[in-house]
């Protein structure tokens, strides 16, 4: 990537940054409580919940912030969020 | 090179300084105008209105806005789309554009804007001194000086050449000294519109905000990036240390007129004192050299027009064989006892093969008067400097201390 005088750059652009890295916890599904409810999906700020195509969903580490409202929206606690660890 | 000056008398008309600078940017054929009006700037955004009203500025827009915070963001806005965008402000009205200032030189936006410098509150005072623009200087915008309003008017074309050349693309600020220069009436020459037209190519950036084609102006950068946008940002003022010099050069080709590229000298060889100052106050220091060098006191004058960037390599080769320099500064860096160009100067002298004794004086604050007997007296000060060094480095000229 090369840079342009003013910080002028093409629309878009945000998805090249990549902002997972901010994370401290990360959302875990277990779907064996999931009832597909839909309701993390709509209540992510970052887009970050995607449709699996089998009526469940999964996260989208590149960009979830870990904020940790899907896991406390989730109706059946079927959210956990666990530490980042490497 | 020695500069001609040949005025053509006929040329010349009598104007307030304010109405020079508004012809001046009316020359330079504008598209959007956006300005709140502030004591001793009003003038120039009045008669830019007049000139609006009587529909002698064509395909432009003159906003009229409620604070210089929203004056001057409303021309990001209009620079992102390509227009030619000027204001003008001063004192606390320049302050409230601190934070806009930044945008506008990262976003890198060539916008013109005249200050006519004022001081600043508290106290509250409106007359002059250059406390206001100098407290800008790390904002990223160009800063030129001017003697006269001759210099002011000129300058306004040469700000717009300078900004908008492809290499640089940094605001301009010009400045002119409130009241001494923006309500003198002074005889000049108006900036010439045939010649205008030919010197200012129409404003072409390579990148603008089209819904057609979108971009992102000013976006996020991380510390991965934002290092870069500095170093580009510096660069550009770099570049700009030439191109001001060679649009004076061209200026003078093209009007016949010069005052200076990033300095200017007046009868500064042989000159054991160098007295450097930036505005209006150059004119003063002019006629005390002419009495002093009849009395054969080696005295010249070292007028700043450049203040960012700073002149750095410029004001070493006038210095550099003289035995003492005086820094006059209409401004205070409160906390460090001097003005900023005393500080600058001092800086750029460090760390080279040159060693000559540098004196500040922080002069005409809150628009005390300086009077010639003033400048001599500093003058005498320097003579005493030469024969038994510093006793004072930076100091308040005419302080009443009966007052404290």
């Amino acid at each position: 990537m090369k840079i342009v005088p003013g910080a002028i750059c093409e629309a878009g652009t945000s998805r090249v940054n990549k902002t997972g890295g901010w994370r401290t916890f990360k959302p875990v599904y277990d779907y064996d409580k999931c009832i597909k409810c839909k309701l993390c999906e709509l209540l992510c700020p970052d887009s970050s919940v995607r449709p699996k195509g089998d009526g469940y969903f999964e996260f989208d580490y590149n960009y979830c912030k870990g904020c940790g409202i899907c896991a406390n929206e989730c109706p059946k606690s079927a959210i956990t969020m666990v530490l980042e660890e490497k | 090179m020695a500069y001609d000056m040949k005025m053509d008398k006929q040329k010349m008309v009598v104007v307030e300084g304010s109405y020079a600078v508004a012809h001046a940017v009316k020359t330079c054929r504008p598209n959007v105008i956006s300005a709140y009006p502030i004591t001793p700037q009003t003038h120039i955004v009045e008669d830019l209105s007049q000139f609006m009203a009587d529909g002698e500025i064509q395909n432009c827009e003159y906003i009229n806005v409620e604070s210089e915070f929203s004056a001057l963001s409303a021309l990001v806005g209009s620079s992102a789309v390509g227009a030619r965008s000027y204001s003008a402000t001063t004192s606390q009205g320049l302050e409230l554009m601190h934070e806009v200032l930044f945008n506008v030189a990262g976003m890198r936006m060539p916008i013109v804007m005249t200050v006519a410098n004022r001081a600043v509150s508290a106290p509250i005072n409106i007359w002059n001194d250059q406390q206001d623009s100098i407290s800008q200087r790390d904002t990223g915008w160009i800063q030129l000086y001017a003697e006269n309003i001759q210099e002011i008017s000129d300058m306004t074309a040469q700000a717009f050449k300078i900004s908008e050349d492809k290499d640089i693309m940094m605001p301009s600020m010009t400045c002119m000294d409130g009241f001494i220069l923006s309500h003198v009436y002074e005889p000049l020459v108006l900036l010439e519109q045939d010649i205008t037209d030919e010197f200012l190519p129409p404003f072409r950036p390579d990148r603008i905000l089209d819904p057609k084609n979108p971009m992102t102006f000013g976006a996020f950068a991380d510390p991965n990036f934002y290092t870069e946008f500095r170093y580009q940002q510096e660069q550009a003022m770099q570049n700009a240390l030439k191109k001001i010099e060679d649009v004076a050069s061209e200026f003078y080709d093209m009007y016949g007129r010069h005052f200076g590229g990033l300095i200017d000298e007046y009868r500064t060889e042989d000159a054991d004192i160098i007295i450097m100052a930036m505005g209006s106050i150059v004119g003063t220091i002019k006629d005390v050299i002419d009495r002093l060098r009849e009395k054969n006191v080696k005295v010249g004058l070292l007028k700043v027009r450049a203040f960012r960037p700073f002149p750095a390599q410029a004001i070493m080769n006038v210095v550099r064989d003289a035995k003492v320099v005086v820094v006059l500064d209409k401004n205070i860096s409160l906390g460090m006892n001097a003005g900023a160009l005393f500080i600058e100067t001092k800086s750029v002298l460090y760390n080279t093969d040159i060693d000559v004794p540098v004196i500040g004086y922080m002069i005409g604050h809150g628009g005390r008067d300086i009077p010639m007997s003033t400048i001599e007296k500093i003058i005498a000060d320097a003579e005493e400097v030469m024969r038994s060094g510093i006793r004072t480095e930076s100091q308040f000229t005419d302080l009443k201390e009966e007052l404290i």
